[in-house]
C-alpha cells in the first residue's frame, strides 16, 4: 500500500538539542505511540475498506485517492509549519480559489497574444506561485508587524479572497480556454513511472518539508518559537522573520496545490476550495501536531490527509450507511485517530 | 447597535419623506427586489436576471422604478426589507427569501403595510403574507430526466445519480426521479450520493462509482456543475460504457455543448433557469402597472431541453 514511503525518510527522531523539547527517554515511548497512531488508524481503515469492498485495494482506486489527497496534503505540509510556530491560517481554501481564478483569467488573456501555449501555462504557473507567496507575505506582515492575531487576519482574508473570486467570476465559473487546457491537463492526469504527477509533487513537498523542519536551523527555530516565543526571542532568534517565512511557505504550498488543481476541471467557481482550511488543519492535528504549536511531524500530516480522503472514499464505495450520516462517520474516525495518537499533556 | 440602526433608518426615512413625497405620482409603481447575493452559479444567475429585468422594464415603462437589493444572509435581507419600506417607499415587492422561516415575519410586516408581495422560489412558512408565488418546478426537474432516460435506454440499464445538498428541494427532485423509475423494474439505480452541487465533489463521487460499478449505462448528474465533474472523471477512467450524462438547470456551458453536439454523452437537459427571477419581476410589474392581480401560484414549468430547442435556453451573457 503506497502510503508507507513518506513516513520512512522524514520522520527520524529529532536530535536532543531541539529547543523546548522535554528530556529524551521519558517521552520516547509516547513519541513512538504518537508517531504510529495515525498510521495505525490508516492501516485499520484500509483493512476495513478492503473487507467492505475488494475494489478498494485495487491500484486504480489507491492512485485515485492519493491523487485527490495531493491538494490538501500539500497545503497541510505548509500548514504544519504555521501551526508548529504557534500560528493558524484559515484562509487557504479561499486563497486557493482566488489563485485558481486569477491564474485562469491571466492565462486566457495572454493566450491570444502569445504563440506558444506551453509558455502561457509556464507563465500561469509562475504567477500562481508568486501570488501564493505574496498572500503569505501579507499574512505574515499583518500578524508580526501589525500585531494582529493570526486567527483574525486569516479570517478576514478568508472572506476577502473568496469575495474577489466571486466578483471576478460574476457568481458563475471561470473556465480555462480549451487550447491551453489540453496542454495543461497532463499536469493533473499524467503519470511518471506509473505514479500520477500530483502524487510525486506531494511526496517531494513532504520530504522537503520534513528535511527543513528537522534538519535545518530554520526548522528548529520554528519549533522553538511555537514552544515558547519569549525564550526564543531572548535566544536571539529573529522571531518575526521566521514567522513571516512560515506564512510565505504556506502561501507557496497553496500556490503549488492550485497549480495541480486547475488542470483537473479547468475551472474555478465560488465553491472551489470550500472548507479546505478545515481539512488541512484536521490533517495536521490528526497527524500528531499540537494545535498549540511547538512540535509536529510532516509524515503524520501526510498520513492524516490520506486518512481523511480514505474515509470518504470508503463511504462512496459502500452503501451500508445512510448518506445522511457520512459526516458523522468522518467525525467518529477523526476522534478515534486523535485518541490513538494522544500522548502527553 | 440596534437603536443606532433604528435611529439612522428613521432619519433617513424622514429625509426621504420630505424630499420624495411631492414627486410621488398616483399610479407609479416602485418595485423593490430582495434577493440573495451571488455566492454560486445559480444565485449569480438570479442577480444577473434581476438586474436585466430592471434595465428592460424601466426602459419600457416610464412609470416604473425598480430597486434591486442583494443580501449575504437572512438577517441582512430582513434589514433591507425595512430599508425598502422606509427609505425607498416601495409599493410592490418581489422577494426571493434567503430562508423560508426566518423571512416570513419580515415579509409579513411589509405586506401588512399594504405592499403587494410576490414571493419567488423558496416559499414562506405562512403563505398569507404573499399575494403571489412564483417558482420553478422541482418535481419536473426529477421526473423529466427519469422519463427521458427510460425512453432512450428502452426501460433497462444501470444508473447512478448525484444528489445536491440535503434540502427539501433536493428531496423533491430525487423522489420524483425514483417515482418514475418504479415503473421500469429493469432500470437499476445503483446508488445516489451527495456531491453538494459542486464540481470537485462530483468528480470524486464519480471516480468512486467507476471503481465500484463495472457497468454503468447512464448518470443522472442532476445539475450542470456536477455534470462537469462527472464527465472529467469518466474521461480520466477512459471508460466507454457510460452512454448518457444528464445534468440539469441548463447552465450556459452545457447548453453550448448540447447545441454544438460536442459531447455524445450530453444529449438532453432540463430547464430550471434562474431566469424565473426575470419572469417574476416582469409579471409582477406589468400586472401592477395595469392594476391587476397575479394568479396566486405561478409555477414556471421545467421542460426537456434537446438539441432542437436548446437555442431558446442559451443565454451567453448570463454568468450561469
Amino acid at each position: 500500500m503506497p502510503p508507507a514511503p513518506t513516513s520512512a525518510p522524514v520522520s527520524g527522531p529529532s536530535p536532543g538539542q531541539t529547543p523546548g523539547q522535554s528530556p529524551a527517554g521519558a517521552s520516547r515511548l509516547a513519541q513512538l505511540v504518537q508517531q504510529i497512531g495515525p498510521l495505525l488508524g490508516l492501516v485499520l481503515l484500509c483493512i476495513a475498506g478492503t473487507v467492505l469492498n475488494p475494489d478498494f485495494a485495487t491500484t486504480d482506486n489507491i492512485l485515485n485517492v492519493l491523487t485527490r489527497t495531493a491538494f490538501i496534503g500539500i497545503i497541510a505540509v505548509g500548514m504544519t509549519f504555521v501551526i508548529i510556530s504557534g500560528g493558524i491560517d484559515l484562509s487557504v481554501g479561499s486563497m486557493a480559489a482566488l489563485i485558481a481564478g486569477s491564474m485562469i483569467l491571466l492565462m486566457n488573456t495572454i493566450s491570444g497574444s502569445l504563440g506558444s501555449p506551453y509558455l502561457v501555462v509556464g507563465i500561469g504557473i509562475a504567477f500562481a506561485l508568486l501570488l501564493g507567496a505574496l498572500f503569505g507575505l501579507a499574512h505574515g506582515l499583518l500578524i508580526t508587524k501589525g500585531r494582529i492575531e493570526p486567527f483574525i487576519v486569516t479570517l478576514g482574508t478568508l472572506g476577502i479572497f473568496r469575495a474577489y473570486l466571486t466578483y471576478f467570476a460574476n457568481g458563475g465559473a471561470i473556465t480555462l480556454d480549451n487550447a491551453v487546457s489540453d496542454i495543461y491537463s497532463p499536469v493533473y492526469y499524467g503519470s511518471v513511472l506509473g505514479l500520477p504527477i500530483p502524487i510525486w509533487v506531494l511526496l517531494l513537498m513532504a520530504v522537503a518539508g520534513g528535511v527543513v523542519l528537522n534538519r535545518t536551523r530554520y526548522g528548529r527555530y520554528v519549533q522553538a518559537i511555537g514552544s515558547n516565543e519569549q525564550v526564543a526571542r531572548y535566544a536571539a532568534v529573529e522571531v518575526d522573520r521566521i514567522k513571516i517565512l512560515t506564512y510565505v511557505v504556506l502561501g507557496l504550498c497553496v500556490g503549488v496545490a492550485t497549480v495541480l488543481y486547475v488542470p483537473r476541471l479547468g475551472s474555478a467557481s465560488p465553491t472551489t476550495g470550500l472548507l479546505w482550511e478545515l481539512e488541512a488543519i484536521a490533517s495536521v492535528i490528526v497527524g500528531g501536531t499540537a494545535l498549540k504549536g511547538g512540535e509536529g511531524k510532516i509524515a503524520g500530516t501526510v498520513i492524516g490527509a490520506i486518512l481523511l480522503s480514505v474515509i470518504s472514499n470508503i463511504l462512496n464505495l459502500t452503501s451500508i450507511i445512510s448518506v445522511y450520516l457520512n459526516a458523522a462517520v468522518q467525525g467518529v474516525v477523526i476522534i478515534i485517530v486523535a485518541f490513538l495518537q494522544r500522548s502527553r499533556r | 447597535m440596534k437603536s443606532i440602526i433604528r435611529r439612522l433608518t428613521l432619519t433617513a426615512a424622514a429625509l426621504a419623506a420630505l424630499t420624495a413625497v411631492p414627486a410621488f405620482a398616483q399610479n407609479k409603481v416602485v418595485l423593490g427586489v430582495a434577493i440573495p447575493a451571488a455566492t454560486h452559479g445559480f444565485t449569480g444567475g438570479i442577480v444577473f436576471w434581476a438586474n436585466q429585468a430592471k434595465k428592460d422594464l424601466e426602459k419600457a415603462n416610464p412609470g416604473l422604478k425598480v430597486i434591486v437589493k442583494t443580501a449575504a444572509n437572512a438577517a441582512e435581507q430582513a434589514n433591507q426589507l425595512q430599508d425598502l419600506m422606509a427609505v425607498s417607499k416601495i409599493n410592490t415587492l418581489v422577494v426571493f427569501p434567503f430562508e423560508s422561516a426566518a423571512l416570513t415575519k419580515p415579509v409579513t410586516e411589509v405586506h401588512n403595510k399594504g405592499v403587494y408581495v410576490t414571493v419567488v422560489d423558496r416559499g414562506l412558512t405562512d403563505t398569507s403574507a404573499q399575494d403571489a408565488y412564483v417558482s420553478g418546478d422541482n418535481t419536473a426537474f426529477g421526473k423529466i430526466p427519469a422519463e427521458y432516460l427510460a425512453k432512450v435506454m428502452n426501460g433497462k440499464g444501470n444508473l447512478v445519480a448525484m444528489r445536491g445538498i440535503a434540502t427539501t428541494l433536493d428531496n423533491e427532485r430525487m423522489d420524483a426521479f425514483n417515482g418514475v423509475l418504479k415503473n421500469y423494474p429493469e432500470m437499476k439505480l445503483l446508488d445516489a450520493k451527495y456531491a453538494n452541487w459542486n464540481r470537485d465533489d462530483a468528480f470524486k463521487v464519480m471516480q468512486d462509482y467507476l471503481t465500484r460499478f463495472k457497468e454503468i449505462d447512464a448518470v443522472w448528474a442532476a445539475d450542470d456543475d456536477m455534470a462537469v465533474g462527472v464527465l472529467k472523471a469518466i474521461d480520466q477512467s477512459k471508460r466507454t460504457d457510460i452512454k448518457i450524462v444528464f445534468g440539469g438547470a441548463g447552465a450556459k456551458g452545457m447548453i453550448k455543448t448540447l447545441i454544438d453536439g460536442k459531447d455524445p454523452r450530453i444529449q438532453a437537459n432540463v430547464s430550471y433557469s434562474p431566469k424565473f427571477m426575470y419572469d417574476a419581476i416582469k409579471l409582477t410589474a406589468e400586472a401592477r402597472l395595469k392594476g391587476e392581480k397575479l394568479p396566486a401560484t405561478y409555477i414556471i414549468p421545467s421542460v426537456l431541453i434537446t438539441k432542437e430547442n436548446a437555442s431558446k435556453f442559451y443565454f451567453p451573457d448570463s454568468p450561469f
